[in-house]
């Protein structure tokens, strides 16, 4: 059938992969500062960050682009999965604090001298690790299960995961929830054992990180490929239809929505230790509609638009936040309306756009509905429509 | 009461169900045999799309009972998709197919099979399903289409198809809401051959406006009016009561 995974594609995968995990960690590692073809440790570092965006973009994505759900609460997942992550190395720093005492610090400064219970198991790092995927997959889970049994859906359903996400940031502000208050969680010293502060512990998490994206980005080239995935995009475009089809939409939304949230959440907690911090600002709303600009942006309803938007967009607010620190919103704000206007498939789609108008230089006209595979068109047999717009929230 | 509801495919009975006070069916009874083609026709508002959404599960009756087959399941305490399991396909007034899918993906998604989560997962298509699906594409004169998007097919075609996802999933009942509208005259002609043919291997409930149409599929025609069954029999009858002539006309005298 027409889903084919093209040459080009693996190729393109194939190359990036390789750049990315091999040849850059290697210009960073064991080529001299002083060289051009260094790579600096701040560098890295911030691609490893960018490559955690990127996943949170895939989840969003995998929500709206693919099941027309709008969630504007994916940085609350990404959230949860940093902070019990952050958990795990507020307890590695051990007596190295301010305060040389065995519990973190911000337990001290709030009169506390023993551990609180449900501190404790945070010393086994595959606790943690099971508590970044159980906590927002659990959340996510029971959310989900009442607003799709509810059947919100649209804006409201927007609205909703909005309206979650702020309720977690204020009370993740409150210091009598022990987690930090707003200071959140800081001053990481190790992580199994290794210095999270050292050049090569961050380039092992740049490389963890960049693998995580490659596993996410197959393991979603997989998923909508299949049926679900076909009733994924069903819903999306007609969820009357789908339940007269037989189909529990609501229980493929709540598969995809936890589905959505654990991946998210997994980027959030290889996102902690390269930043060294986390606190309850990761959860504000202006971090929610960032993640929502980097998919429009990128390409809506595809796997690399999402990729793609995540790191241009924060590459672009790199520069931007230095070069004019105050007006950000406003180019992030005009970034969105220039896509919405003019770019409905994104940078993706303008690809896509830019393609068949040279493959349609001396050719027959080309059907181009396909905004992201345009190898697969077959001859036309309707009248040939240029670069259909993606089909409406 | 119970004994007649045996041979019914379909039967409701004193099924009332207003909005805001508005009575869009009042006491309303209908009676559908096993492989029967009806046609509903009722002027706007009669409470016909009403009547189809009160079988699919999408609103629920005040009261009133609406029971389906031999078993005389209850319709009134299931969801739209437990509905659609126990063989009941709807075809909306307009044609709501999966636009971004293929014409073959869109039969895929609608034949009959597991419908779960994690068996859509790691379901493959199976030579048997493929052929299922070629077949339904010659019923409904689309087997050239199979790769186009259905996004693309002309308007007509749509509604072959969303019919075709009705025969995938082997409807017992096929509930087709005015399926001539917006069809060239050749395409209604098709159309009608289409849901003949089927007639007898399923029951088919047709809404309809266009009484060429009607003239052409309608056995027996039913006619609706302010949510009540005004009066039933075959083409001629319904034409010539008196009933229907002033309801559709709009008299002034009233009885």
């Amino acid at each position: 059938m027409q889903k084919k995974i093209s040459s080009w594609e693996i190729l393109a995968v194939l190359l990036c992969s390789v750049v990315a995990l091999v040849v850059i960690p290697c210009l960073n590692a064991f080529v001299p500062e002083t060289s051009a073809l260094h790579i600096s440790n701040f560098s890295i570092n911030l691609w490893g960050r960018y490559f955690c965006y990127a996943v949170v973009a895939i989840s969003v994505d995998l929500l709206w682009g693919y099941t027309g759900l709008l969630s504007l609460g994916q940085c609350l997942y990404f959230a949860l999965g940093g902070y019990m992550m952050g958990m795990y190395l507020m307890r590695m720093i051990g007596s190295l604090g301010q305060y040389h005492m065995p519990i973190p610090d911000f337990l001290v400064f709030l009169g506390w001298t023993r551990l609180p219970v449900f501190w404790k198991p945070f010393a086994s790092f595959p606790f943690a690790l099971m508590m970044v995927v159980l906590l927002p997959g659990a959340l996510a889970y029971v959310f989900g299960f009442l607003a799709f049994r509810s059947r919100i859906r649209g804006v409201y359903f927007s609205i909703l995961t909005q309206a979650l996400t702020y309720a977690a940031c204020l009370l993740f502000f409150r210091n009598n929830i022990l987690m930090g208050g707003n200071n959140g969680f800081t001053d990481f010293k190790y992580m199994l054992g290794y210095d999270t502060r050292s050049a090569s512990t961050q380039r092992g998490l740049y490389i963890i990180s960049g693998v995580f994206l490659l596993l996410v980005y197959i393991f979603c080239k997989w998923l909508t490929g299949t049926k679900l995935g076909k009733v994924q995009r069903a819903i999306r475009d007609s969820e009357n239809r789908v339940l007269f089809s037989g189909y529990a939409a609501g229980n493929f939304k709540l598969f995809i929505f936890v589905v959505a949230s654990v991946i998210a959440g997994l980027a959030g907690a290889l996102y902690v230790p390269q930043v060294g911090i986390i606190n309850p600002g990761e959860m504000s709303t202006q971090n929610s509609l960032e993640a929502i600009v980097w998919v429009a942006v990128g390409g809506r309803g595809t796997l690399v638009g999402p990729i793609i938007g995540a790191i241009f967009v924060n590459a672009f607010k790199s520069w931007a936040t230095e070069a004019y620190p105050d007006y950000w919103p406003i180019f992030l704000g005009g970034m969105f309306l220039l896509v919405v206007l003019f770019l409905p498939g994104g940078i993706v789609g303008l690809v896509g756009h830019i393609v068949n108008l040279f493959k349609r230089r001396g050719q027959p006209p080309v059907s181009s509905s396909d905004t992201y595979a345009p190898t697969a068109s077959k001859p036309p047999t309707a009248p040939a429509v240029t670069g259909a717009p993606l089909p409406p929230k | 009461m119970s004994a007649a509801k045996k041979e019914f495919i379909l039967a409701a009975e004193g099924v009332n169900k207003s909005f805001d006070g508005f009575k869009a069916i009042n006491d309303l009874n209908f009676y559908m045999d096993e492989g029967e083609l009806r046609t509903v026709i009722g002027p706007n508002g009669a409470g016909k799309t009403t009547f189809l959404d009160l079988i699919t599960g999408r609103t629920k009756p005040d009261v009133g009972t609406i029971r389906f087959g031999a078993e005389g399941t209850d319709l009134i305490r299931k969801s739209e998709y437990e509905i659609y399991r126990l063989g009941i396909g709807r075809k909306f007034q307009t044609p709501t197919v999966y636009t971004d899918h293929t014409v073959f993906e869109n039969l895929l998604l609608s034949l009959e099979g597991k419908r779960g989560v994690f068996a859509t997962l790691f379901s493959r298509v199976s030579p048997a399903q493929r052929d299922r699906i070629r077949e339904i594409l010659k019923t409904i004169g689309l087997s050239a289409k199979e790769d186009a998007k259905a996004g693309s097919l002309a308007h007509g075609q749509k509604q072959w198809l969303e019919i075709g996802m009705l025969l995938a999933q082997n409807a017992r009942l096929l509930l087709v809401d005015e399926p001539a509208a917006g069809m060239t005259d050749e395409e209604t002609a098709k159309t009608g051959e289409l849901l003949l043919s089927l007639a007898g291997k399923h029951s088919i409930i047709v809404i309809e406006h266009d009484m060429v149409f009607v003239r052409q599929i309608a056995t027996k025609v039913t006619v609706l009016h302010q949510g009540h069954v005004l009066c039933e029999g075959n083409v001629d009858q319904v034409q010539n009561d008196e009933r229907v002539i002033e309801v559709y006309l709009g008299r002034s005298k009233k009885h």
